[in-house]
């Protein structure tokens, strides 16, 4: 009796490293709509949720979802816990002296949105002696160092943007930065609607911002070679226009490098 | 000197002074020549030691009557006293922290708070968090001071109710200066742990000392050597509030009845 529950052990364990593991792409847990949020039956939906399984078929891996913190992202990365950062991570060259990063996969500007009538314009002049507020760890935080430190009154950081968007309603912050997308879905909401405008975009700088999004691995996997020639496939096929389309009125991919 | 050379003793003692020795030699530490974490740093341990100070001295001040309420009071006052002690000690103290600070925050928009003289004051994030950690403080030591108001000898409130002193002669010359006297090592210990809630009101955008390790860790993707430097500052601090409170019990006469 117990040799044959040995050998159906060791049938077990070969079995499971014959297979191959499945790749564990990370999430940031907190939700960022339209492209990573947990549905009502806790489901991740989302354009790069979509995006992902197009990648994942186009290159034919077995990947899955494996939500971690986004303060915590690259540590989990580089320790082994997740495979693959997929969490609208803009590719910087801060980022890449710890991380590779794939082909960009998306790119969009960064926003100014403020208190109705607070801010007159996305610039240092709009923003002297104001309040901003921005998630920490974010290009947009970077931006903001840049940019905006000498001129504003205080920087205030979150872990998370809900909470940005929360203090900019409540009021206690002038302004924040954030993404166009999701700020588009901000303006759109009640909160938004109630309190907030769009001030506008802010000046590009190519070191903190002109290389968009991409896939984040770790320096030197192979797997990179992997996944740019996906997006190359379904930019070229059409898949990635058939899913933008289900989420945006316009092309979210930048200019064509 | 020869007392405190024993054998266990000079055994941690040698692997503490090769853990930091380890550290400091193959840590990453540049980013301590920063001025600008230098000044972060500062400010961090300044308002962390700030926060722990003001929040205990208020939360005692509440504690006495709450404390004292449920130790001899009416019905009316006792109940409330207990109900408001098992509030506070059953809920999660992050949670009352960001209840106060984005659940009020919540309400403020659009109403006269907003246009009161006091919003300046109120759109801050420390107002919330030492309201916060002191209503923790006070219902917590509000338990203790009961059972030490209790713990004074009834033979010594006689005898000075014999005497003719007055009712609140008698409570501060006798009754108050006893039941601290009882629990003034408890209070030590409790100083302590308030100093280790502080990091909580990290979450709600004030850079005490752990979220000033946090941006550290952010910004220089080190993950590691700030949380070193963490523990050795608040192991600092942990020493000192149990120094100052040696102090004061040595200072103390320890005769009770």
């Amino acid at each position: 009796m117990k040799k044959i529950v040995l050998s159906a052990l060791a049938v077990m364990a070969f079995g499971t490293l014959a297979q191959a593991e499945p790749l564990k792409i990370g999430v940031a847990a907190e939700p960022y709509p339209p492209f990573t949020a947990p549905d009502a039956n806790g489901n991740w939906v989302g354009w790069e949720v979509d995006f992902m399984i197009a990648i994942c078929a186009e290159a034919k891996l077995e990947c899955v979802i494996t939500p971690t913190a986004w303060d915590g992202i690259i540590p989990a990365l580089t320790s082994g816990q997740i495979d693959v950062i997929m969490s609208s991570m803009s590719i910087t060259a801060e980022r890449e002296k710890t991380i590779d990063f794939s082909d960009k996969y998306y790119a969009t500007p960064i926003s100014m949105i403020a208190n109705k009538g607070a801010v007159g314009s996305p610039d240092v002049a709009g923003l002297t002696g104001k309040i901003l507020g921005i998630q920490v760890s974010t290009s947009q935080e970077a931006y903001a160092q840049k940019y905006f430190a000498d001129a504003v009154a205080e920087t205030k950081t979150y872990q998370t943007q809900d909470e940005v968007n929360q203090d900019l309603a409540a009021g206690r912050i002038d302004a924040m930065l954030m993404d166009a997308l999701p700020g588009a879905d901000f303006l759109k909401s009640e909160a938004g609607m109630a309190c907030c405008e769009l001030v506008g975009s802010v000046a590009d700088d190519v070191e903190i911002l002109g290389n968009g999004t991409g896939f984040g691995l770790r320096k030197g996997d192979p797997l990179k070679d992997t996944l740019n020639a996906a997006i190359k496939a379904i930019r070229d096929n059409g898949t990635y226009d058939a899913i933008t389309k289900q989420y945006f009125d316009f092309d979210i991919y930048g200019a064509v490098n | 000197m020869q007392s405190f050379l024993k054998p266990h003793r000079i055994v941690l003692i040698a692997l503490a002074l090769a853990a930091v020795a380890a550290a400091v030699v193959w840590g990453r530490w540049e980013w301590l020549g920063e001025s600008k974490y230098q000044i972060l740093i500062l400010k961090g341990i300044w308002l962390s030691i700030w926060l722990t100070t003001v929040t205990m001295v208020v939360g005692m001040c509440l504690a006495i009557p709450i404390g004292l309420a449920q130790a001899v009071g009416p019905w009316y006052l006792a109940l409330p006293a207990r109900i408001y002690c098992t509030i506070i000690r059953g809920t999660p103290l992050l949670m009352q922290i960001w209840l106060l600070y984005y659940g009020l925050g919540s309400l403020f928009p659009g109403t006269w708070v907003q246009k009161s003289d006091l919003w300046p004051l109120l759109r801050q994030a420390w107002p919330y968090a030492v309201v916060a950690l002191s209503l923790s403080v006070a219902g917590y030591e509000g338990e203790v001071m009961r059972g030490a108001f209790r713990g004074v000898p009834h033979g010594q409130l006689e005898a000075a109710k014999a005497m003719g002193m007055p009712r609140f002669t008698l409570f501060r010359r006798i009754w108050l200066p006893q039941a601290l006297n009882r629990v003034l090592p408890t209070i030590g210990g409790e100083t302590v742990l308030q100093l280790k809630s502080t990091p909580l009101v990290s979450t709600i955008t004030i850079m005490e000392i752990y979220a000033v390790a946090g941006r550290i860790r952010q910004d220089t993707f080190i993950v590691y050597e700030p949380l070193f430097l963490l523990a050795i500052i608040y192991m600092a601090i942990a020493g000192l509030i149990v120094f100052m409170f040696r102090w004061l019990e040595s200072r103390t006469p320890q005769r009770t009845a």
